[in-house]
């Protein structure tokens, strides 16, 4: 799937909820089934600052595609970035860097975070485009 | 007699404010207090009839302004029960106040190898700028530690002073933890040795009567945002003595006697540390914020607030799972806990949803966080327009969010 396809995907599951508790026990729900991130990772060299709670991010190249895993210590938060990789992994550099997230407004995501946590949102997204930048210059010889 | 709360609660227009469609519950009093009428007709009516600079002018206006803002320090004096009107110095707030101190107590006497004592409790503001001034005049930072009650190991304390302590500067209440500190017997025992003693007062002053004489601090703290006064002012409370011996803060305004070409001599006390033009209106909005506080009268406060405490305190623990942080048996009207293992973070933005303020985090106290190994705490923190049905309504939201977050 496209990342455009994914995001309306999830535009639509969003749209079947009737009020920000059902966003957020999906959301939970999410943060439950994000899968385990190797602890390796789990250092301040994967620490994705700018997040009030702690976010560890790491990312792979494979055949032309990036691969994400996740953690964070905070149930939400690993639900949104649980979202993030659903939208970002597997997909390619260029297709990364150019997704534009209409997904976050559609949704209320971006809303209706606290500011803080939309600077934490900002920051994984500003990351994992940053993966995306260094392997498409790394791998594809882009600049 | 019955607390007049609703009274209270009428001065206080925010206080009906609707969020997500549900009536405001505001517990985030230590961050910030809310503002009443009166408080807010002040600044307005500063504008519409005497804004001027002060100090300068010769007339009429400039007259007026200048009064009222030499008014409003003696009005600060007696409400910490100062001895003079200069010992008033107005700044930005708790932080510039601190800052201050650190800056001109630091460059006037601290030196290689001196100490400064403060506590692993305190806020970032009364933490980082010993922190940074110790490391620049390469003297050392020690830290009081806790008992698991979350009082000062007083015993610590006492062991800690040498012949090369400078000064010693603790809160006198933690705003994480809510424990009032025995401050009046950490001063007379930094006094033994001649230190002296600055305290952070920004959770005091709303809450309980503070006598600065009484308690003989040397320098004390605090904030107007913090006790229903505007943002961006701050009172810094030093001892003649004290602050005869050091030099300016920042440089430029009425701060100068004389300024020459190769030279400047100083304005005397207050002046010395007032530079640029002053927050009029926030001295205004402080001034009415203490007449206000002494009409409701601060030992009601204090005795309301704590009858919130209790029942807070007691309803939370009816929940499984509810960890208070902060046990001591002198505490201000805060609560702060974590339930299971929830993050604190996730459990802020369920209640947050559910029209509720609390404060989540590291409350600007790294340290004290790393101390007590957690990455946060749920803090609610209560005033004077609180009510008993308002923390019926937190322990439905930490229910609520335990039962989302289990």
């Amino acid at each position: 799937m496209t990342i455009p396809e994914i995001e309306s995907q999830i535009i639509s599951e969003f749209s079947l909820f009737e009020d920000w508790m059902d966003k957020y026990n999906y959301l939970i729900e999410l943060g439950k089934s994000l899968p385990l991130m190797d602890p390796h990772y789990k250092t301040d060299q994967y620490l994705i600052s700018g997040c009030q709670s702690q976010v560890w991010l790491q990312a792979e190249y494979r055949d032309g595609k990036v691969f994400f895993t996740a953690d964070s210590d905070a149930i939400i938060t690993r639900g949104i970035v649980n979202l993030l990789i659903r939208v970002f992994t597997d997909q390619s550099p260029r297709d990364i860097l150019d997704a534009g997230l209409a997904f976050l407004e559609q949704t209320g995501l971006r809303e209706h975070l606290s500011p803080t946590r939309s600077n934490g949102l900002n920051a994984m997204i500003k990351q994992m485009k940053l993966y995306a930048l260094v392997f498409q210059q790394k791998y594809e010889g882009k600049s | 007699m019955v607390f007049p709360v609703e009274k209270i609660r009428a001065d206080f227009p925010i206080l009906s404010t609707r969020v997500y469609n549900k009536p405001l519950v505001y517990f985030d009093n230590a961050a910030t207090t809310q503002k009443p009428l009166q408080v807010i007709r002040a600044i307005t009516e500063y504008y519409e009839k005497e804004n001027c600079n002060i100090h300068r002018g010769v007339h009429f206006l400039s007259v007026r302004a200048t009064e009222a803002y030499e008014d409003a320090r003696c009005v600060i004096r007696d409400f910490i029960h100062a001895k003079s009107c200069h010992e008033i110095i107005f700044t930005r707030g708790t932080t510039e106040s601190i800052n201050l101190v650190a800056a001109s107590f630091g460059k006037q006497f601290i030196h290689e190898g001196d100490e400064v004592i403060t506590s692993v409790m305190e806020h970032h503001s009364n933490f980082v700028p010993w922190q940074q001034m110790c490391l620049e005049r390469k003297a050392t930072l020690k830290f009081i530690p806790l008992l698991e009650d979350g009082s000062l190991d007083m015993d610590a304390y006492r062991e800690m002073i040498t012949p090369n302590t400078r000064l010693v500067a603790v809160t006198h209440i933690s705003n994480v933890l809510g424990t009032i500190n025995p401050v009046n017997e950490i001063i007379a025992l930094a006094h033994q040795h001649n230190i002296p003693v600055l305290i952070d007062g920004a959770q005091a002053v709303a809450h309980m009567n503070v006598d600065v004489q009484e308690m003989d601090a040397d320098f004390y703290c605090f904030s107007g945002h913090k006790m229903y006064a505007p943002m961006g002012i701050g009172i810094l409370y030093g001892k003649e003595r004290w602050l005869e011996q050091m030099p300016p803060y920042q440089m430029g305004g009425e701060m100068i006697k004389e300024v020459f070409f190769t030279h400047t001599t100083f304005n005397e006390l207050p002046f010395k540390f007032e530079a640029g033009t002053p927050n009029v209106e926030g001295a205004m909005g402080v001034r009415t914020a203490i007449r206000y506080l002494g009409e409701t009268g601060m030992d009601r406060i204090d005795a309301y607030e704590k009858e919130l405490l209790g029942y807070a305190t007691q309803r939370l623990l009816e929940i499984d799972g509810i960890q208070l942080y902060g046990t001591a048996p002198h505490k201000a009207s805060l609560i702060s806990f974590l339930m299971n293992n929830i993050h604190p973070y996730d459990a802020g933005m369920i209640i947050d949803k559910l029209g509720i303020a609390v404060r989540t985090g590291h409350l600007c106290a790294q340290p004290l966080m790393e101390y007590l190994k957690i990455p946060g705490t749920i803090r609610a923190s209560f005033a004077f327009y609180n009510t008993n049905e308002e923390i019926d309504r937190l322990v439905e939201a930490v229910k609520k969010a335990k039962e989302m977050l289990l």
